[in-house]
């Protein structure tokens, strides 16, 4: 099998193409729902409900903010944007699309196809962060900063990337490869997402009783392991889905190149399984399950990137790697740096972002390819991030986002919604409370 | 020091635009875009180091 030639001229798409794609992005949404049921498990149960309705309504939320004003400066290629003149070039900064999706009834094919993967991508974006603020975000604010992100920070990343941004142009105006390649958003969803946890974690806090006065960080696992694995299961379906219909929108992927595409997910996501359960049982004597769902997620996000644009052995490099150095991550976020992180959704969506997005640059059969995806990380980082925090230190002060200390006692099914998920099950005390 | 280690990083990506517009040459230019890669790391790491809680403070 043969690396994929990104970035072909896109030429008109046939019926069958745009019916096939179609039907993967029907099936793209067991992505998120595998992701959403992981965050329910890897938080606490008398969390669980709450988990998963914010799941519902941060998404919600998301794809109504991003349809209302997102898309517009999301753009796309050849449309109007908001356009800086430096040295001789032109850097697409802001698309300026008409507002509510204006015109959509009339728009190309592939045009409508890629609106339809921005909605999955905002809400997926919208929803990492959640699992990492689980059992302490209050629902009212998680729904204020997805309205943030999928009305700001996404929109942004998506016109520089997927929009005709400056980051898209870097091959024609610079000789930078294709141009920054990321055709299944492990820029603009995954590491988005990641960094966005990161801020709300260093805003919000960690858990309380989390890390002691004395000794090491109090364990926290995850209540139900079965919701987290089988949750790994779903998401691989709707990965597969993700990924080839990214190739084809994004890099105009014959049909012929798309078999190969959902093989290095498969590829990645499977060789990233067995790194960590090779890592966690080298290091505890024992495999961890929620170790292990990380790295399988870490896997298939790492695919993202460079599904389309890597050869098989390309593909279980990449896994492994990041298979291996998730669980590493992990530990060391929370044993060395004291981050609160339940969902491990910095590690596993933004390090394995970013790690896809390099291994991306190191396949891509085009020079200067990895330069290209050197300068879109440097944005994330410098840019997306600290506007992140920005916008979220500056949400945090009109809705607080950290419940009051009764309510964290309780649970947030108790205190924000008045029921819990398991009204049968006795749920046990809190260690940690004594 | 939070903040002003996610002040650095802005600083870090300026330097990586800056290596695109100043040098031509492709190995000069991926070393100076890794040198603003540096440049952002170290804000992160200030970053991270302003924001870590005091140990205790989040016992109840």
């Amino acid at each position: 099998m043969n690396a994929m030639v990104p970035m072909t001229p896109a030429a008109a798409m046939s019926d069958a193409l745009f019916a096939l794609t179609l039907a993967l992005l029907l099936l793209a949404p067991l992505a998120i729902a595998g992701v959403a049921l992981i965050n329910a498990g890897l938080g606490r149960s008398r969390s669980a409900a709450q988990a998963l309705l914010g799941n519902l309504a941060l998404g919600a939320i998301a794809v109504i903010v991003f349809a209302l004003v997102g898309a517009s400066f999301a753009g796309t290629p050849g449309t109007s944007e908001a356009a800086l003149h430096v040295a001789g070039k032109i850097w697409g900064v802001l698309g300026l699309g008409p507002f509510l999706m204006h015109g959509l009834g009339s728009a190309a094919p592939q045009a409508q196809l890629a609106l339809l993967f921005e909605f999955m991508a905002v809400a997926m974006a919208a929803m990492i962060p959640w699992g990492s603020g689980a059992d302490r975000w209050r629902l009212s604010a998680g729904c204020a900063a997805a309205a943030v992100l999928a009305g700001i920070v996404f929109p942004l990343a998506a016109h520089w990337i997927w929009g005709g941004g400056w980051l898209a142009q870097l091959g024609a105006n610079f000789g930078l490869g294709a141009g920054f390649l990321d055709s299944g958003g492990a820029a603009t969803v995954h590491a988005l997402g990641g960094l966005a946890a990161l801020a709300l974690v260093w805003i919000a806090g960690p858990r309380r009783g989390k890390f002691p006065r004395e000794g090491l960080s109090t364990a926290m696992p995850g209540h139900n392991a079965v919701y987290v694995l089988f949750g790994c299961l779903l998401a691989l379906v709707g990965w597969l889905a993700w990924n080839t219909a990214g190739a084809v929108i994004w890099l105009h992927a014959p049909l012929a190149a798309l078999p190969g595409a959902a093989i290095n997910t498969s590829l990645s996501a499977a060789a990233a399984l067995l790194a960590t359960f090779a890592v966690t049982r080298f290091r505890f004597g024992k495999p961890d399950a929620s170790l292990c769902a990380n790295g399988w997620l870490a896997g298939l996000v790492t695919s993202t990137a460079c599904a389309a644009l890597a050869t098989p052995a390309e593909a279980i490099f990449a896994g492994a790697v990041a298979g291996f150095f998730t669980p590493l991550l992990v530990e060391v976020l929370e044993l060395a740096i004291s981050i609160d992180d339940p969902s491990g959704a910095i590690a596993v969506h933004g390090a394995s972002g970013l790690w896809g997005l390099v291994a991306a640059g190191f396949f891509a059969p085009q020079a200067g390819q990895l330069t290209a995806q050197l300068v879109g990380i440097a944005a994330l980082l410098g840019i997306v991030l600290p506007l992140v925090y920005l916008l979220f230190a500056l949400l945090n002060r009109l809705v607080e986002f950290r419940v009051d200390p009764d309510g964290e006692r309780i649970g947030m099914d108790l205190h924000e919604l008045g029921g819990g998920a398991y009204p049968e099950f006795v749920i046990h005390r809190d260690e940690s409370y004594r | 020091m939070k903040y002003a280690g996610l002040l650095v990083m802005p600083a870090g990506f300026l330097l990586t635009l800056a290596a695109l517009l100043l040098f031509p040459d492709p190995t000069r230019r991926l070393a100076f875009v890794m040198c603003g890669l540096a440049v952002e790391a170290m804000g992160l790491a200030v970053a991270v180091r302003g924001h870590m809680p005091a140990r205790g403070a989040s016992r109840p």
